[in-house]
């Protein structure tokens, strides 16, 4: 081996690589339905991160004189109970909104596919202690323990984050070690112990990168759920405060008016609606891109 | 036709996927006479579980096609069949045994409650009836009948299969389709099932069409056998005329690819390449580019016709024609 | 002096029902360049076996010295350097690869964990290798799922071989594949044995390609050796009446000397919690008191071990 290997290195003529990724690029946009959900979600987080440019009214600016207008060529989505543009407040709030869905969803996974990965692989009482945990914790109710832990710490951003971050995480965690025990079983775990790779990274480097493929389709599935919660909390008081826009707070306050104006409850869901809708057309496209047997 | 039992002729059956064809079956013509068994004989790919499931209908549509054929059992035409009809013919005159034993049977009813539901579903009996039937044909299998209200989990696999051979010969068929029924068993256990299966046949005078890949089982087992490449059938005859005399170069491969008992040489001699791709078959012989006697033209680039080279053994390769050998 | 020898070799499992003795002091020793065959059926532990001796498992109780040196509890350092003298290959194609490594990642990583060769020597090697085992350079940037069974066996062996390992344990290298298939790799594999001088353990349950590939012979079932002998011995002349009932089941193409089969009563039972004794004895048609007494291995001819009080009255 030692002479094999030192000798000159006569180097093939290199070909462009097709990596991995490009193969997943070139998958992905073939796909049609990832396609659309991606070009969808992008135009609604342009819409709101442009909101300044594009929005007609300030979005806290409020017109007596169009209290709960339906909508018309002036209020293209109508007003709410304080003749505030509900466009405007759609536009603003999707900021709040989009960030928190993400900001929750991507703690979620990273911690999912960390904590899930290291226990599956490790297995025995590292495993049996941390479901065990995960089994106490997923007995208190989400919502409650959002509340509480909001409650404790008080409103702001990033603590709304972490409130709704730690109910959904012994899912996650639980979600990816199932993949993680499939995982285990293969051969080729086995393989990378036999030529002296460590634990962390037969986990970081086989694991892993098996893993959070599904782990991306569980997640984007719960953004919308984030989103919900979210206005929950800020319904009672808690989380994000009114009259910050934000669409879970926008339909929860247009709540008593449904009956009457269901424009000003409608059209925040529906912004929630579509882009949930995208989202997962998105992870379902991304799932598929990021399996590699499936062929191109 | 009277006296064969099962025909099959010219069946070609297509499979749609990603936008290309894959040509499974390509033109199988294949006869079977009462009480006899054939064995179907290739690798992975080469189209033989799609046969059986052709002739039992059970091919799933789409993406699977039967583009042409006919195949008679008893005179009828399976293919022509309204989809009633061949709900009759499914278990009361055909039976299939799948390959994995794990997952032909429930595993939340006991084995015995299986076995009789078939019996109930395919007779007038009533309830007490079929539970003497289903101890009748586990006993029959090998297995005691204390094990009526088993479950499957507590049958080992060569146990298991035995059961789903219990289950397919329940309603006394008259044609089984074994799919490489002891491909998962271990060698002895193996031989027992072949033991038993055998001795059953004779029995009830049961026609077998046995897909294998094995050709110690088929040699063990069969009366005629097929070979089959790419969706082809390349040398027919009896057992022993393929066994004694093997003539198309893909038989004499796969032959030569086997490690002998009783023979010391180093080296085996494999069939060199790979299978084709169903999806893009070459025109012509379709073992050609691996053939170590192809002419890489002219008579190997043409279709193949079956050739009787002697009385009941056809090859396909042109090595054979008239003047040729 | 044999490259390997294995003493009283012991692996227990705990599992729900008690203690599974996958395998049950054995006692083998492999000549250098010498192919040791495992067989037995499933669940006689020989897959155990050979993971235990290159200590993917660790074992309950026994030796194993590779070179005379005592490598069953080597921990750290040895451990790593033992790593890169033992090797296995895989059964199943299919797992045995990650299915996101490329084909030259995949033989790569066991050259970059060894930490001690160039960039530009791991591509070389990377590339000899691949030579070696026949893989054609375009397949390079390939995926397993892109290949077919035989050739992500041949990146399997590749894996295996990168760092010249002095002992392969092939565990049922070729019972995943195609007939035409299974051959061009039990060749390919013989071709590599000769060139690297490399011992091999072979796993299978295929009786015929155990008979083509070895040299010796070790017949298991349930955890315990029941006979060994040289490959040619033991075929002509199996003692043990396990082996015999074995032996016998393979369906021969052979039509005019059908084997004459000894039918077996029964199924295989489990390892766990077993008795004293013969494990065989329930299936064995010649059981009788004396087999309920542990059995000890003896060398009735020469080179040929069986383990069976009556070996020497049921072979006269």
């Amino acid at each position: 081996m030692a002479n094999a290997a030192t000798k000159a290195v006569t180097s093939a003529p290199k070909r462009k690589k097709d990596t991995q990724l490009r193969q997943i690029m070139r998958r992905f946009v073939k796909s049609r339905t990832a396609m659309i959900g991606l070009v969808a979600l992008v135009i609604i987080i342009l819409a709101c991160v442009f909101a300044p440019f594009i929005a007609p009214y300030d979005p806290n600016y409020m017109d007596y004189s169009a209290m709960n207008a339906t909508p018309s060529l002036a209020h293209i989505m109508g007003c709410d109970n304080l003749g505030r543009d509900i466009f405007s407040r759609v536009l603003y709030g999707g900021r709040l909104s989009l960030a928190l869905g993400f900001t929750v969803a991507i703690v979620g996974m990273v911690f999912g596919v960390f904590f899930g990965s290291l226990v599956g692989y490790l297995g025995g009482q590292v495993d049996n202690i941390t479901m065990r945990i995960c089994d106490v914790w997923m007995a208190i109710p989400g919502t409650l323990l959002s509340i509480i832990i909001s409650s404790a710490l008080g409103d702001g951003f990033w603590y709304t984050v972490l409130a709704l971050s730690v109910s959904g995480l012994p899912g996650s965690v639980r979600g990816t070690r199932a993949m993680a025990l499939k995982e285990r079983e293969m051969e080729y775990l086995e393989a990378a112990k036999a030529m002296n790779c460590s634990k962390m990274k037969i986990i970081y480097k086989h694991m892993m990168p098996n893993t959070i493929a599904p782990t991306i389709v569980g997640t984007t599935g719960q953004i919308g759920g984030t989103m919900m919660t979210a206005a929950g909390l800020s319904y009672i008081g808690l989380g994000i405060q009114p009259p910050t826009a934000e669409w879970g707070a926008m339909c929860s306050s247009a709540r008593s008016y449904l009956t009457s104006y269901p424009h000003e409850m409608l059209m925040p869901g529906l912004a929630i609606l579509l882009t949930v809708l995208s989202i997962n057309m998105l992870g379902d496209g991304l799932r598929d891109a990021m399996d590699p047997r499936l062929k191109d | 036709m009277s006296e064969n039992f099962l025909t099959i002729h010219d069946l070609v059956v297509e499979y749609s996927s990603g936008g290309q064809i894959v040509q499974a079956v390509n033109g199988v013509d294949l006869k079977l006479a009462k009480g006899q068994t054939l064995g179907l004989v290739g690798e992975t790919g080469a189209g033989k579980t799609t046969i059986a499931k052709a002739i039992l209908r059970i091919l799933p549509m789409p993406p699977a096609r039967v583009k042409q054929g006919e195949i008679y059992l008893d005179g009828e035409d399976l293919l022509k069949l309204p989809e009633k009809e061949m709900l009759k013919v499914r278990g009361n005159k055909i039976a299939m045994i799948f390959q994995d034993p794990m997952t032909a049977l429930n595993p939340t009813m006991t084995v015995g409650d299986q076995i009789s539901e078939v019996v109930l579903q395919h007779n007038d009996f009533t309830k007490s009836q079929a539970r003497d039937r289903t101890i009748e044909m586990l006993e029959m299998v090998g297995i005691a009948s204390v094990r009526y209200m088993d479950y499957p989990h507590q049958f080992s696999g060569g146990m298991k299969q035995r059961v789903v051979i219990a289950m397919a010969l329940a309603c006394e068929p008259e044609l089984i389709l074994a799919d490489e029924p002891t491909t998962a068993l271990d060698v002895t256990i193996q031989a027992q099932v072949l033991d038993m299966m055998k001795d059953l046949r004779v029995k009830l005078n049961t026609s077998m069409i046995l897909i294998t890949h094995d050709l110690g089982v088929v040699a063990e087992t069969c009366d005629d056998v097929a070979v089959i490449y790419a969706g082809e059938i390349v040398e027919y005859g009896t057992k022993e005329r393929i066994f004694r005399n093997p003539m198309h170069p893909y038989t004499l491969g796969l032959f030569g690819s086997l490690p002998k008992l009783d023979d010391d040489s180093k080296r085996l001699s494999p069939i060199h390449g790979l299978p084709p791709d169903p999806t893009n078959l070459p025109a012509g012989c379709k073992f050609g580019p691996r053939c170590p006697d192809c002419d890489g033209g002219t008579k190997c680039g043409a279709d193949q016709p079956m050739i009787e080279v002697e009385p009941g053994h056809f090859v396909r390769c042109c090595k054979f024609a008239k003047g040729g050998v | 002096m044999a490259l390997l020898e294995v003493e009283h070799l012991k692996k227990y499992f705990s599992v729900g029902a008690g203690t599974n003795h996958a395998v049950d002091d054995i006692t083998l020793s492999i000549e250098k360049g010498h192919t040791m065959g495992v067989v037995g059926e499933s669940g006689c532990g020989k897959s155990t076996l050979g993971r235990t001796i290159i200590r993917l498992l660790d074992a309950t109780d026994g030796t194993v010295r590779l070179d005379g040196e005592d490598i069953t509890y080597t921990k750290g350092k040895d451990l790593r350097r033992l790593r890169e003298k033992v090797s296995i290959v895989f059964q199943d194609p299919y797992s045995s690869l990650n299915p996101r490594s490329s084909v030259e990642a995949t033989i790569r990583e066991p050259l970059q964990e060894a930490h001690r060769f160039t960039k530009a020597q791991v591509q070389q090697r990377t590339e000899e290798l691949m030579d070696l085992v026949g893989i054609e350079e375009r397949l390079r940037l390939a995926y397993p799922h892109e290949m077919d069974g035989g050739r992500r066996q041949r990146v399997g062996i590749a894996r295996a071989l990168a760092l010249n390992p002095e002992f392969v344990v092939c565990d049922e290298p070729v019972s995943a594949l195609d007939v035409s298939i299974q051959a061009q790799v039990l060749n390919l594999l013989m071709d590599l044995q000769e060139k690297m001088d490399l011992t091999y353990m072979f796993v299978t349950h295929d009786l015929s390609v155990v008979r083509h590939i070895s040299d010796d012979i070790c017949v298991m079932y349930l955890g315990q050796l029941v006979e060994t002998s040289p490959s040619r011995e033991l075929f002509r002349r199996p003692l043990h009446p396990y082996t015999k009932a074995l032996l016998s089941a393979i369906p021969s193409t052979d039509l005019d000397h059908p084997m004459q089969r000894v039918q077996l009563k029964g199924e295989i039972t489990s390892a766990i919690n077993p008795e004293p004794g013969c494990r065989f004895a329930a299936r064995c048609p010649y059981a009788c008191d004396k087999c309920r007494e542990p059995q000890k291995l003896e060398e009735l001819e020469p080179k040929h071990f069986v383990s069976c009080c009556r070996a020497k009255e049921i072979n006269d």
